[in-house]
């Protein structure tokens, strides 16, 4: 076992039998390998909730449809939000910064391996429970019994008044189960990054994507916890009697809203800021320069850390909180752009003097620099809250979101994927199907989101099954669906290109980008051990010093 | 305020104060963000133009900058007063919209969401009606605002006809309040915006804004007991002797049920199943025969009756004008 | 407790590398989570306290303030029980990890009696509580065997943490459910 890699590529493995294989991967508490069965996890999820999406584009293609019911129609776009943010996002940042954390600063693995494991296995099983419920309870036969209250489960709705069966429960526990997974990543990823840095590698020479990683686990454990609470209440109140929610004996609705946003919202940074770590690592690599600002980089991640747990009630701005409320949330809100907008600007000053390569992971974090720029802008509109009572609840709302969570998240991930993918299968991939994924994907996106954006200001409401003709909102839904077709086709040729290069590639090395963090500096896969020898680093860019003894970084930090 | 809207539901076409103050506002909101993403985009590609790597490049790394106080400083500085200009505006119109003192001439009426119609009480003028709601025009030197409580008899929905006001929610035991000063007649268009189950979809709003006569004589009408006509005795028997009368109410009759809505008057509305069907002979009878091939999911059952009973209900409901 | 620590030999000198150690960091990470769990049944607790909904009110409850003696001093006693062990006294420790034990059950059978009015916030709390007992009977039966050490102060130092939290828990607990509900 000492020998064992990461890589599927080894000539090693060929003698090994494919069943001992397997069980290495299943019993495996190595990082890395925990990093990939989160990703290969999430990648799964993605084309299952991307089929979920497709079939809700084309119900919506036109008006009066007929090609869902709407209690089919509930269920799938219930399912479309929980599995993505749960089972997509989350696995993929965990994924990520299980397997990059420990090799950027040094270590050989995260703080609890044993732990580790056991999370993702906790993350997979909740999967596995959402998912159980389309064939569980009355199963096929009452049209399945999939939850169908939305992915923010609004009370009362999910009382058992109005939710009879089975189908909001199967929501509430796979969240809770996966949440203890994402509580125990989280929890690891904080020790790991206090604790087992190398030497000479103090807080402020660590990686931006530590620092970003580190940020989105102190979240997690703040935010996640709320959820759980709620959940538990919401339990007690189906089962035990309990009435917290219950509006018809004295509960309270909006003590739901304010408990699930208040996860809700971190929820989203906790998204998020991997894509500003992929970004703060890629973009400074392809623009041969360093990231411009690293203080003010972390400074300003804290920031976004501290204020997103004070914002969470713009998502209730049209629930009747009383004005002085609804001014302060705002205001928080507004604040909360600020730091998130600079860092747009620290990229783009990275970029600015460099020498910009626009190899694959660069095309997706140019599109993401554009994007999220987008994104952001649309968020400011929607934190006005005058303005949020016509946009909130619409399709406008959606775009937004979608806007960050693909434009932005989405976006970087495949970056991500394209740039650190020779380090973890040891192959490059295919230059011209990357540059061939992501112009489809571009031109898909645009078309689905930028459309998406018009029904809503024409009054169109989400969570709907079909509409009413005469609203000028037939030929943007049309519009919308079309786009899903090219984003599905890119998305095919991004996992045969994944799978082709894995077989096929030519060999990579171990820093074919020319890069400057400490992943670089192993073998390509790297050993399961990761370094044979602790780094000492002196600077935030160990391998640049390497390369260039005249001018190394330390002489300016 | 310019060219027509580009459709009923139009956030851009206010007819009414709030609907127009949030426009102005977001005008203003809209130019911002316009302003900021064409500085922006325009240096992002400019970069992206200017600083690509030429084919004729001699592989040395350009200059090494770590960052530049005064340039973090500059933009970090004009967002936050770019924030605090957005800010000041948006509370603006919070207060003025919310807060607005409710005059004593303003109509009063009590909407209740349920799944998935609109119950519509107007308690000054003794008036229960649904799914249409009437006002009286407001005129500008004269203004009469109609002042809508909110309140829900089962889960979360939302008021949103966006050329009146933006959406506030009906929730469970939290009453809420908006209210509107349409100075236009005409009819708008609106529906539930918040996922409240399965038929969410066709929770549809019709506003009607009558001028000052025409929404007296609608009162008028409204406040009358249910028509009797002796032709239609058999149906109104079937409807009083099913289960009918447990759901709906008929003023002046036995039916005094309130799960369903009021039939008192219901050939006065365009269009029945909140929205979901043109309130026509047929159409009615297709949803007393079976409420699902118009909205399946809605809470009404089928009410198993015979061709002839199916006749004869029928012909009584649309006596009920 | 075992501080990964490094002397490395530098152009210009050592460097002496000291990070905190994993085990009292983890904890206090999950203690975090955990305390924002509690946090939002208080939050719960508080905004339903004088509104007529059913739910443990104090009216029905006895003050336990007995049980809540013997919570807060085993924590005294956990924390003499570490001292203990850290200065190599294996007898003082494990007398003080047994009183731990023991006053940490007495407050579970307090807790019990209660327990069919308690199932919202103390059933959180009495779990918590059960799992600790369990980690500090399974530390117990370890020493009785003879395998705890004075290397292990370390191992126990950390459970020594969560058992803090739980007492501190129950302090807030006591306070919002029995003091303010009042």
């Amino acid at each position: 076992m000492s020998t064992e890699t990461t890589g599927w590529t080894t000539p090693a493995d060929a003698t090994v039998p494919l069943v001992d294989r397997l069980h290495g991967w299943v019993t495996t508490v190595d990082h890395k390998r925990l990093g990939i069965l989160y990703i290969l996890y999430a990648l799964f999820f993605l084309v299952v909730g991307g089929i979920e999406a497709t079939l809700l584009r084309i119900q919506l293609i036109r008006p009066h449809n007929a090609f869902l019911s709407p209690e089919v129609f509930n269920q799938l776009f219930t399912m479309h939000g929980t599995t993505m943010i749960f089972f997509v996002a989350m696995p993929l940042v965990f994924g990520f910064a299980n397997y990059l954390v420990p090799l950027m600063i040094g270590a050989r693995d995260m703080a609890f391996p044993r732990l580790n494991a056991f999370s993702f296995w906790m993350t997979a099983f909740g999967g596995f429970v959402l998912y159980f419920s389309v064939v569980g309870g009355y199963g096929l036969y009452g049209m399945a019994t999939a939850p169908d209250v939305g992915w923010f489960a609004y009370a009362p709705l999910t009382a058992k008044t109005f939710s009879p069966g089975h189908s909001t429960d199967f929501w509430t526990l796979s969240l809770l189960v996966s949440g203890v997974g994402s509580i125990g990543t989280a929890v690891n990823l904080i020790t790991t990054i206090i604790c087992l840095r190398c030497p000479g590698m103090t807080l402020g020479k660590m990686p931006l994507l530590a620092w970003l990683n580190l940020a989105m686990a102190v979240l997690v454990v703040l935010a996640v916890s709320p959820l759980t609470a709620a959940q538990l209440m919401l339990v007690v109140d189906r089962y035990l009697g309990g009435h917290f929610f219950d509006t018809q004996a004295g509960g309270s609705a909006v003590l739901w809203m304010h408990f699930f946003w208040v996860f809700g919202h971190p929820e989203v940074y906790v998204l998020v800021i991997p894509a500003f770590a992929f970004a703060s690592e890629i973009i400074p690599v392809f623009s041969r320069k360093a990231i411009f600002g690293y203080p003010v980089m972390v400074a300003a991640t804290l920031a976004i850390c501290f204020i997103s747990m004070s914002v969470w009630a713009h998502h209730m701005f049209t629930v009747g909180m009383t004005s002085l409320s609804n001014t302060f949330f705002v205001l928080s809100t507004m604040a909360i752009a600020v730091p998130t907008g600079i860092k747009i600007f620290n990229w783009l000053a990275t970029m600015w003097g460099g020498k910009i390569s626009f190899r694959t992971p660069m095309l997706f974090s140019t599109a993401f620099l554009f994007q999220f720029l987008t994104a952001g802008l649309t968020g400011v509109m929607l934190s006005s809250a005058p303005f949020n009572w016509q946009l909130s609840g619409s399709y406008f709302v959606v775009a937004h979101f979608h806007y960050v969570i693909v434009g932005g998240i989405l976006f970087m991930a495949f970056a991500a994927f394209y740039y650190w993918f020779p380090k973890v299968s040891g192959r490059m991939y295919d230059e011209r199907l990357g540059k061939l994924h992501f112009w489809l994907f571009t031109i898909g996106f645009h078309l689905t989101f930028d459309c998406m954006h018009v029904p809503g200001l024409l009054g169109m409401p989400r969570r709907i099954y079909t509409y009413e003709p005469g609203r000028g909102w037939d030929v943007w839904n049309l519009l919308v669906t079309v786009g899903v077709l090219f984003q599905g086709v890119a998305v095919l040729i991004f996992v045969a290109n994944l799978i082709l290069s894995y077989l096929r590639g030519p060999l990579a090395g171990s820093d074919p980008w020319d890069a400057w963090t400490l992943e670089w500096s192993t073998s390509s896969p790297p050993p399961e051990y990761n370094f044979a020898v602790l780094p000492v680093v002196r600077s935030r860019r160990p391998l640049w010093d390497l390369k260039h003894p005249e001018d190394p970084d330390w002489k300016y930090e | 305020m310019g060219p027509g809207p580009l459709s009923p539901t139009d956030i851009f076409a206010p007819v009414s104060t709030p609907a127009q103050s949030i426009f102005e506002l977001s005008l203003f909101v809209l130019s911002t963000a316009a302003a900021i993403f064409v500085v922006v985009f325009s240096l992002l590609v400019y970069a992206v133009v200017r600083f690509r790597k030429r084919a004729n490049d001699d592989g040395r790394e350009p200059a090494q900058v770590y960052g530049s106080t005064q340039v973090e400083l500059a933009w970090t500085i004009i967002p936050v007063l770019i924030v605090l200009v957005l800010f000041l505006t948006s509370a603006r119109v919070i207060f003025s919209v919310q807060d607005a003192v409710r005059p004593p001439e303003a109509l009063q009426v009590t909407v209740i969401g349920h799944q998935f119609w609109w119950e519509y009480r107007y308690p000054g003028l003794n008036i229960v009606t649904a799914n249409e709601l009437h006002v009286p025009v407001s005129e500008k030197g004269h203004p009469t605002p109609t002042f809508l409580k909110l309140l829900s008899a089962d889960t979360d929905h939302s008021f949103w006809v966006p050329r009146l006001a933006g959406k506030t929610d009906l929730i469970p035991n939290f009453p809420n309040s908006t209210w509107i000063d349409p100075h236009e007649v005409g009819v708008y268009e609106g529906q539930c915006a918040q996922y409240c189950g399965t038929q969410h979809a066709k929770m549809l709003l019709r506003v009607y804004v009558d001028s000052r006569e025409d929404f007296e004589r609608w009162v008028s009408r409204q406040r009358q007991p249910a028509q009797v006509s002796e032709a239609v005795a058999q149906g109104r028997a079937i409807f009083e002797r099913t289960a009918c009368i447990n759901c709906h109410a008929v003023q002046g009759t036995a039916a005094n049920g309130t799960f369903g809505p009021d039939l008192t008057h219901l050939m006065s509305r365009d269009t029945i199943a909140s929205g979901a069907a043109p309130n026509t002979e047929a159409q009615l009878r297709r949803w007393v025969e079976n409420p699902d091939s118009i909205k399946p999911g809605s809470k009404m059952p089928a009410m198993g009756l015979d061709t002839h009973e199916l006749d004869a209900v029928t012909a009584y409901l649309v006596s009920l004008r | 407790m075992s501080t990964p620590s490094e002397t490395v030999k530098e152009a210009d000198g050592e460097l002496r590398w000291e990070l905190p150690a994993r085990g009292p960091v983890g904890m206090y990470c999950l203690i975090a989570a955990e305390a924002a769990i509690f946090v939002i049944f208080v939050v719960a607790y508080l905004f339903y306290v004088g509104k007529s909904v059913s739910g443990p009110t104090p009216s029905i409850l006895s003050l336990p303030l007995f049980i809540s003696l013997c919570l807060l001093s085993s924590s005294l006693s956990i924390h003499l029980a570490v001292g203990a062990l850290k200065r190599g006294r294996p007898a003082s420790f494990l007398a003080y990890w047994v009183l731990t034990l023991l006053l940490g059950a007495i407050f579970l059978a307090g807790t019990a009696r209660e327990w069919r009015h308690l199932i919202y916030e103390e059933g959180l709390h009495a779990l918590h509580v059960t799992v600790g007992l369990l980690l500090i009977g399974t530390v117990a039966v370890f020493t009785f065997l003879r395998k705890v050490q004075q290397e292990h102060a370390g191992h126990v130092e950390v459970l020594s943490l969560y058992w803090h939290f739980v007492d501190a828990v129950w302090v807030v607990v006591f306070t919002v459910v029995y003091v303010i509900g009042r």
